[in-house]
């Protein structure tokens, strides 16, 4: 795949990274959600989020300080999944 | 990287034989360096903490990595370093089992284990490296946490990609999920090691691997040192694991408060990106590395989870050290470098 070196994924849809990757969501037990391969990421408009790297990970705790990314703030409160 | 001068006489001793061709070297000065290794090691009283042991460690590690300036690259698998280097890693390694505590009883699943060290690396409320770099440290004082930090961070990722090869399945697809990550996906100027050079370049630091090692001390040298250690001996390959892993799941938050630091101190987005690209990168290595990475390897080799855990205490030992010998340096209105940078 090809794409200019430092773009990021700009369609949201994590072509550039996606390669075989199988789409899959993984619920981390008291963390975040695991996201890999071409699932398209958008905001509530419609606007695809840009990613950058293959695998992301989504806050699902509420308190990261880089939403929609998960930055580790639920070690810091101690959130426990549902 | 130049040569460093040396800080004892085991450096000296490797510094001569150094300065000649692997072919051409005096057979009983090469053959001497095992003896001279183990005189540096028995008058060694902290070896973590010692000059000569840790910067002569530090070079013989470099010929395996990107290699020195005007040293012959046959030097790298020569059996009388490597004898000598053994010695020296013999004692790192002691010393390191000696000071960690390593939880026992941990089942080898991939829920256990990678709770175990989550619950080993979690957040504490206490002061910090990186609380100090946010709210209080001045220019001089992050220019220095850059030097300490370049001696790894331009080669970052490196030593814990010895591992590939000796992992398989869910491990290895793990490990290289991460690394991929830390080498910028494939895009060179996205590379982790690049985006450090740029916070060096934007600090008005120079950028080039080895450039402050003169300046920095044993201790820091000691923890790039392990990971080269852990990397470097298959036997070891459940320690790399659980030191990566201890070293992302300590990555996220710390590196918010020193991108915090920066940005209070007037540094512009190309400076922090590094912080920043770390907040987010490492929180999803975290989840990686726990659970695919070490828990993974947990359950294909059971036996490996003791060192697992052990080279995870390392990590976190080594942290703990570097980080308070910069804070006990400033705090006493001192520079933490052995020379001004």
């Amino acid at each position: 795949m090809s794409a200019a070196p430092d773009a990021p994924d700009g369609d949201g849809r994590g072509r550039r990274f996606a390669g075989a990757v199988p789409p899959s969501i993984v619920a981390c037990p008291d963390g975040p959600l695991l996201v890999r391969g071409a699932v398209p990421l958008v905001d509530d408009q419609g606007a695809p989020v840009a990613r950058r790297r293959a695998t992301v990970a989504l806050c699902r705790c509420g308190a990261s300080t880089i939403k929609p990314w998960c930055d580790g703030s639920h070690k810091a409160i101690g959130f426990e999944a549902p | 990287m130049k040569l460093p001068l040396p800080r004892g006489p085991f450096g000296s001793a490797l510094a001569d034989v150094l300065a000649t061709t692997a072919s051409d070297a005096d057979p009983a000065e090469r053959a001497a360096l095992a003896a001279a290794a183990s005189r540096a090691v028995e008058a060694s009283t902290d070896v973590l903490h010692d000059e000569d042991l840790q910067l002569a460690l530090f070079v013989l590690y470099e010929l395996h990595y990107r290699g020195v300036e005007g040293v012959d690259e046959d030097w790298e698998w020569d059996p009388d370093l490597l004898r000598a280097r053994a010695v020296v890693e013999a004692a790192l390694e002691d010393a390191l089992r000696r000071r960690v505590e390593v939880p026992t009883d941990v089942a080898p699943d991939r829920r256990s284990v990678a709770d175990t060290l989550f619950a080993m690396t979690a957040p504490s409320p206490g002061p910090s490296l990186s609380r100090f770099v946010a709210r209080r440290a001045d220019r001089d004082q992050v220019r220095e946490l850059l030097v300490h930090r370049s001696v790894y961070q331009l080669k970052e990722a490196d030593p814990h990609t010895w591992a590939l090869p000796r992992l398989g399945g869910v491990a290895k697809a793990a490990l290289v999920e991460i690394q991929a990550d830390e080498y910028g996906g494939g895009a060179p100027d996205r590379m982790h090691s690049v985006l450090f050079a740029r916070t060096m370049t934007g600090a008005g630091l120079d950028s080039d691997f080895g450039r402050y090692v003169e300046e920095v001390p044993a201790v820091t040298l000691a923890h790039v040192n392990t990971m080269s250690l852990l990397g470097l001996h298959r036997r070891l390959r459940g320690a790399t694991v659980g030191h990566l892993a201890a070293f992302e799941m300590t990555s996220s938050l710390p590196n918010r408060f020193y991108g915090d630091g920066f940005r209070r101190l007037g540094y512009d987005a190309t400076t922090t990106e590094y912080f920043d690209e770390h907040v987010e990168a490492d929180a999803v290595h975290e989840q990686i590395a726990g659970r695919d990475l070490a828990g993974g390897l947990a359950e294909q080799e059971p036996e490996l989870v003791p060192d697992i855990l052990f080279g995870a205490a390392a990590c976190l030992l080594l942290d703990d050290l570097v980080g308070r010998h910069l804070l006990d340096a400033w705090e006493r209105g001192a520079s933490s470098l052995r020379v001004a940078a």
